[in-house]
């Protein structure tokens, strides 16, 4: 008897399930609703003609608890960081506690407006001001701006933050220079706001070279875009120098900081030179990432560039109330409607405010030794193309595996078989074939042992039995899919 | 690797373009069959319009795999006369055939003719060995 025979009893939990529209049945609905007490309007006639949509083809009727089931259903089929770990390397898939959720919800903050009065919206300034002061602290920045929603836009903000200084000395500049191991935003926001970027090639240790920095870095350079550590998971120790060259030509130094899980309580952006960076909360500060977050990606600044900052900003009164200040002749203007995604800022100060600042020292000490003990339990498995010493996550390649045919994103579908989310594949652009793993401070030593006797397991199946890693997944609902054809000719939309 | 077949009578770039200039006056120009096996499965490509200016050197288009957009720095100076209409629905003929029906574009060369820096198809094979591909 095949599944198909079987009509009655279903294991429903593991049937494939459809898509919702292939549920539907002409005429079914979900909600009855009651027959109207006033007179019916022609909404044509109250709203105009061109307001009024025809009926929708092919929408699905289905009832309300068809609904639900569909997509309860789906929602079992889910993976995330409640699950199990989630590896991606450069975005910092920490557990995101559950206090915060309880906090972000509570009265007055979950059902505060943004149009209540100042005075009746003190504690929800007081929550922006306490968290500004906090992530300024852990920076050894000067101001800062909790607006944009992203951390590329954050890169935004924080480049036209630099264009509006330069140009306010008499001349923006044109170019923005990148290094090879960037992450893609960063070329990406250059351009957005109007600068031309220049690749910076990597030395042979992965960091910056200082000569080709030297070089390139003239008067028509604005900023260079610097990842510390990087996107190898390498702190880059001339970053003193480095600052020293792009200065000393007139210019920036912009750092992303999608790594600042590496130096919590142990390096300070500002302290090395940095001008303006922004902080990723959806990584470093446990607000959710993935998943539609929200982000949260405020920009830090120095002294100098405070002028230009977005408004309106928090500002203390004579009498120790905060109030909301637009008066910033400077300012870029907005970058975002009212305070940026205020729920994260909360929740985001609530895991400042729980670790302490001996807490947030120990997430960047949690987070680099299991790094380290992930590169460890896999150096003899896993090519290690950029050796010296990585912090909060580490890059291997599938240059061994490569002689089997086994790439690193047919070791990352394998791995899912393993229970794992996998690790982010082909990046940095700089390693080819790349394994990025990036297990945060949140994994116990148990769950990493698993981790690495799974990825241990692979390497020896890429050896003994490619065929096994090449048509992984096995143990998913729906297989490999043909990624390259989903490229090429992407269906986007169900039609009937 | 596969021991992949370079033409003698290309010229190519350390970017992986290669350059086929028969006269000094008008050349083809596309990706080797390094980038492309480096690429991975292309989905698209992206060429500049005929008659845009290119510059040896510079960015010219891009090759958007699976894994990732790379940009297309052009080998050669002069006027793009003739793209490879081809590739924008069917990208996979970069994989398949990158030195022949892959080509990208054809461009007119600008005085000078072929840059003297691009390497034999010797030259080329041999930064691909120190590359340790």
């Amino acid at each position: 008897m095949s599944n198909q025979d079987i009509k009655k009893a279903r294991r429903h939990l593991t049937q494939n399930e459809g898509l919702i529209f292939e549920g539907s049945s002409p005429g079914k609905v979900g909600v009855e609703m009651p027959p109207l007490d006033v007179p019916a309007l022609d909404p044509a006639r109250a709203l105009g003609a061109q307001l009024v949509r025809d009926e929708i083809a092919g929408f699905p009727e289905v009832s309300e608890m068809e609904v639900v089931r569909h997509f309860t259903r789906l929602s079992t089929w889910n993976y995330g960081v409640d699950l199990g770990a989630y590896l991606l390397g450069s975005c910092t898939m920490k557990y995101n506690p559950k206090i915060n959720e309880v906090v972000a919800r509570l009265e007055g903050i979950g059902n505060a407006h943004p149009y209540q009065p100042e005075n009746l919206s003190q504690g929800c300034l007081r929550i922006m001001k306490h968290l500004a002061d906090a992530l300024l602290e852990i920076v050894g920045m000067d101001a800062i701006t909790l607006q944009p929603a992203a951390g590329a836009h954050g890169e935004m903000t924080g480049l036209l933050l630099i264009r509006a200084y330069l140009e306010s000395k008499g001349n923006a500049r044109r170019k923005v220079l990148v290094p090879d191991s960037a992450h893609g935003t960063n070329p990406a926001s250059a351009y957005q706001v109007g600068y031309q970027t220049q690749n910076l090639p990597s030395n042979a240790r992965g960091t910056v070279d200082l000569a080709v920095l030297d070089r390139m870095m003239n008067e028509d350079v604005a900023a260079l875009m610097l990842t510390n550590p990087n996107t190898l998971g390498v702190f880059d120790d001339q970053i003193v120098e480095i600052a020293e060259i792009v200065h000393s030509r007139g210019g920036l130094i912009y750092m992303d900081g999608a790594n600042l899980n590496a130096l919590l309580g142990v390096s300070r952006p500002g302290d090395f030179g940095i001008d303006v960076l922004h902080l990723n909360l959806h990584k470093t500060f446990s607000t959710p990432h993935g998943g539609g977050g929200p982000g949260a990606g405020p920009v830090a600044v120095k002294k100098h560039l405070e002028p230009f900052l977005p408004i309106p900003r928090v500002r203390e009164n004579a009498d120790g109330t905060l109030g909301l200040d637009f008066d910033q002749p400077k300012t870029v203007g907005r970058v975002r409607a009212f305070y940026g995604n205020y729920g994260m800022l909360v929740r985001a100060l609530a895991f400042i405010l729980a670790n302490g600042s001996d807490g947030l020292r120990q997430v960047t000490d949690d987070a680099v030794l299991n790094s380290r003990y992930v590169r460890k339990g896999l150096e003899d498995y896993y090519e290690l193309p950029y050796p010296a010493p990585t912090l909060h996550e580490c890059v291997f390649s599938d240059k061994r595996q490569l002689k089997n045919g086994v790439r690193t994103g047919d070791i990352a579908k394998r791995l899912i078989d393993y229970g794992f989310h996998p690790y982010t594949v082909s990046f940095p652009l700089i390693v080819p074939g790349a394994l990025m793993i990036e297990p945060t401070e949140s994994e116990s030593k148990q769950e990493l042992d698993l981790l690495i006797d799974a990825l241990q397991c692979i390497a020896r199946e890429a050896e003994t039995e490619p065929e096994t890693v090449l048509n992984a997944p096995h143990t998913t609902r729906v297989g490999r899919m043909d990624e390259v054809q989903a490229a090429r000719k992407p269906i986007l939309r169900w039609k009937p | 690797m596969s021991q992949a077949n370079y033409p003698a009578q290309f010229r190519y770039s350390t970017e992986h373009e290669w350059v086929d200039a028969p006269s000094p006056s008008a050349a083809t120009v596309g990706i080797t069959d390094h980038a492309q096996h480096a690429l991975g499965d292309i989905v698209f490509v992206d060429l500049p319009r005929v008659g845009t200016a290119v510059e040896a050197g510079k960015p010219c288009g891009s090759v958007e795999s699976v894994k990732a957009v790379s940009e297309i720095f052009s080998p050669v100076t002069g006027e793009v006369t003739e793209v490879n209409a081809t590739l924008a629905e069917h990208p996979e003929i970069v994989n398949q055939d990158p030195h022949v029906k892959g080509w990208m574009i054809k461009v007119s060369l600008a005085a000078g003719g072929v840059p003297s820096e691009l390497m034999t198809a010797a030259q080329y094979q041999e930064l691909l060995k120190q590359e340790g591909s």
